[in-house]
């Protein structure tokens, strides 16, 4: 192309590909740091006040208020923090699970078809229904819904572990360690580790949107957290008892916050990917 | 000409069938213990509120069963499954495997139709962004398909309410029945009509990922060397994009809309959730909330069964339909 790009002018114009995407990774990740923070420090039973009511969106409140009056903004926020930490656990956790499969699958090939028939067996139930179940036979709670959400996820990273380890285990460094008599664990530690780590890395990221999204979907159908307390998903289930009075804003804009949230985390991850594997940036 | 090997194909069949058997004992043990470990109490849950004397709570765990050992109710619900009969459905009342076959029905109706829109509209769209890459029309796309990927399937269906229900009113809040009507005296215009929004919402989800990888795909072909030669015989752009293009991705993309099954169902639970459409989505809800173990273990291997249905039609397209493949495989 001739003309120059959009962010090739004006104030970003003098920084490379890499500066643009480390910027970018910043500006978000601060989003939703502030997010984050706002949220905690915000105390969870909000003030309620019934002569403001179900309130459109004006500029005292600018998402409107709830059938008890309480600012819906706020209770967003909260919600969103909630659904960040819950995202936190689960991709954490699910991560931690994808590692010590691949470590297995590497063990040897009777290993590696138990983890494959494994990942089939995981895929082969709707994740909504195998989070469902999960979260029920923990109790349901936060906690349900982390180790629902984290038993779940691990299924894509652990394949991608796995055909990376597979890789790596047929390199002539590894089978020259083997030779020189070098453990398993010390191969696993030193060879392959530093190798798939930024696989780990980005694979972990790219599971935070997709926790967040699922978190409260199984909280809306009523598995995931109390109803008392104020996740996104308890918001929305809510608003659909006051959707036919007109209350659009009980449930347009709790979305659209955790639309940008789960976007925000996407960007992340994608940028992240660009930064440890340079062929992709390209792309 | 279509020349099938029957021996590999019977082998192949026979191979697939064993491991769906494995696949739905293994999944039937597990989820069973997995409910049976659940702290909530079956026999609370399913009272709910109403005031109970100890000793007939007594007489329900005892017709239940909660009274026997982990070992024997796997070996009991599994001896059961065996004769073919999935037990009796708590809140039904009726064999389960009456309740999902009812159930089933009404949702695969919706989950058929909303496939078969996301994918045409979804390959047509990959089709459309593909050739017109770095246009206006690609960017408006993909940024379609970045915003619907992390979505929330109900909150798209909570905003088509909104805005098609509430705000226009073309179409009714929910139900597939006008209230005070019986099921069985719906005409088909009407549950066409209540039929419209749950299918639109499901596949407006479903399109993102087949339309991202039609894209990618048809962007590789075109940087081809048998396009560019395409180009340089003065070839049509359309024509060499129909030719070229479309006859390449077409089987994986049909392939990839095919494995996306496990995707739909979990789509459908929750779009029958927002719009009150009773089928297999409002039944497991149903059942897990208020502890319907059977039905809910019914419904976990029948929708285990599609899926596998589904990746096993993108095996059988993948080895025996694709020409290239097919060739490779009978020399």
């Amino acid at each position: 192309m001739s003309e120059t790009p959009w962010y090739n002018r004006g104030l970003f114009s003098s920084l490379n590909l890499r500066q643009k995407t480390l910027l970018t990774i910043c500006l978000t990740a601060s989003v939703l740091l502030i997010i984050f923070i706002c949220g905690t420090l915000i105390n969870a039973n909000l003030p309620t006040d019934f002569t403001i009511k179900m309130q459109p969106p004006s500029f005292e409140h600018p998402f409107g208020t709830d059938w008890m009056g309480r600012d819906m903004l706020i209770r967003t926020i909260k919600g969103l923090s909630l659904s960040i930490i819950i995202g936190i656990g689960a991709s954490i956790i699910s991560s931690i699970i994808a590692i010590i499969l691949a470590f297995i699958a590497s063990m040897n090939s009777k290993c590696d078809e138990f983890v494959s028939w494994l990942i089939d067996l995981f895929a082969s139930i709707p994740h909504i229904l195998l989070i469902m179940m999960i979260s029920i036979s923990l109790g349901k709670g936060a906690f349900g819904v982390i180790m629902a959400v984290a038993f779940s996820h691990w299924v894509n990273l652990t394949r991608v572990l796995r055909a990376e380890v597979l890789q790596i285990n047929t390199s002539e460094y590894v089978a020259l360690s083997k030779r020189f008599g070098k453990s398993r664990f010390w191969i696993a530690k030193e060879h392959i580790l530093p190798l798939v780590l930024s696989q780990i890395f980005v694979g972990t990221l790219l599971v935070f949107p997709h926790a967040i999204m699922h978190e409260s979907s199984v909280t809306f159908l009523g598995f995931g957290l109390s109803p008392h307390e104020p996740a996104i998903g308890i918001i929305l289930s809510e608003s659909m008892t006051y959707l036919a009075m007109g209350a659009w804003w009980l449930a347009f804009f709790p979305g659209v916050a955790l639309l940008i949230v789960v976007l925000l985390f996407d960007i992340i991850g994608d940028n992240l990917k660009r930064l440890y594997d340079p062929s992709e940036a390209n792309k | 000409m279509i020349k099938i090997n029957t021996k590999k194909l019977a082998k192949f069949f026979g191979y697939k069938l064993i491991r769906l058997v494995i696949l739905l004992i293994v999944i039937a043990a597990i989820s069973f213990i997995m409910i049976q470990m659940s702290p909530i109490d079956p026999v609370k849950a399913y009272l709910g509120q109403r005031i109970v004397s100890q000793e007939q709570m007594a007489i329900i765990g005892n017709y239940w069963g909660t009274n026997l050992t982990l070992g024997e109710r796997v070996l009991g619900w599994l001896q059961t499954l065996a004769t073919g009969s999935m037990g009796f459905s708590l809140i039904y009342r009726v064999p389960v495997t009456e309740v999902i076959m009812q159930k089933f029905t009404a949702s695969f109706i919706l989950m058929a139709v909303s496939w078969i829109i996301s994918g045409i509209v979804g390959f047509g769209l990959g089709i459309l962004a593909g050739a017109k890459e770095g246009t206006l029309i690609d960017k408006a796309i993909k940024t379609y398909c970045y915003i619907l990927q992390s979505t929330p399937t109900f909150w798209i269906g909570l905003v088509f309410l909104m805005v098609f229900s509430v705000y226009l009113g073309w179409f009714p809040i929910g139900l597939s029945v006008p209230i005070g009507q019986l099921s069985d005296t719906v005409t088909f215009w009407q549950w066409l009509y209540r039929l419209i929004l749950p299918a639109i919402t499901l596949s407006v989800v479903g399109i993102a990922s087949l339309t991202m990888y039609t894209r990618d795909k048809l962007i590789s072909i075109k940087k081809s060397d048998y396009f560019l030669f395409a180009q340089a015989r003065g070839e049509s752009f359309w024509g060499i994009i129909k030719n070229h293009g479309v006859r390449n991705i077409l089987i994986p993309a049909i392939t990839i809309q095919f494995m996306s099954f496990n995707e739909l169902f979990g789509g459908t639970i929750l779009v029958e959730q927002v719009f009150a459409y009773p089928g297999i989505g409002q039944a497991t809800v149903a059942a897990g909330l208020r502890s319907d173990v059977p039905l809910l273990l019914g419904i976990v291997l029948i929708s285990a069964t599609f899926v596998f249905l589904g990746n096993l039609i993108a095996d059988i397209i993948y080895k025996y339909v694709d020409p290239r493949i097919r060739g490779e495989d009978d020399e």
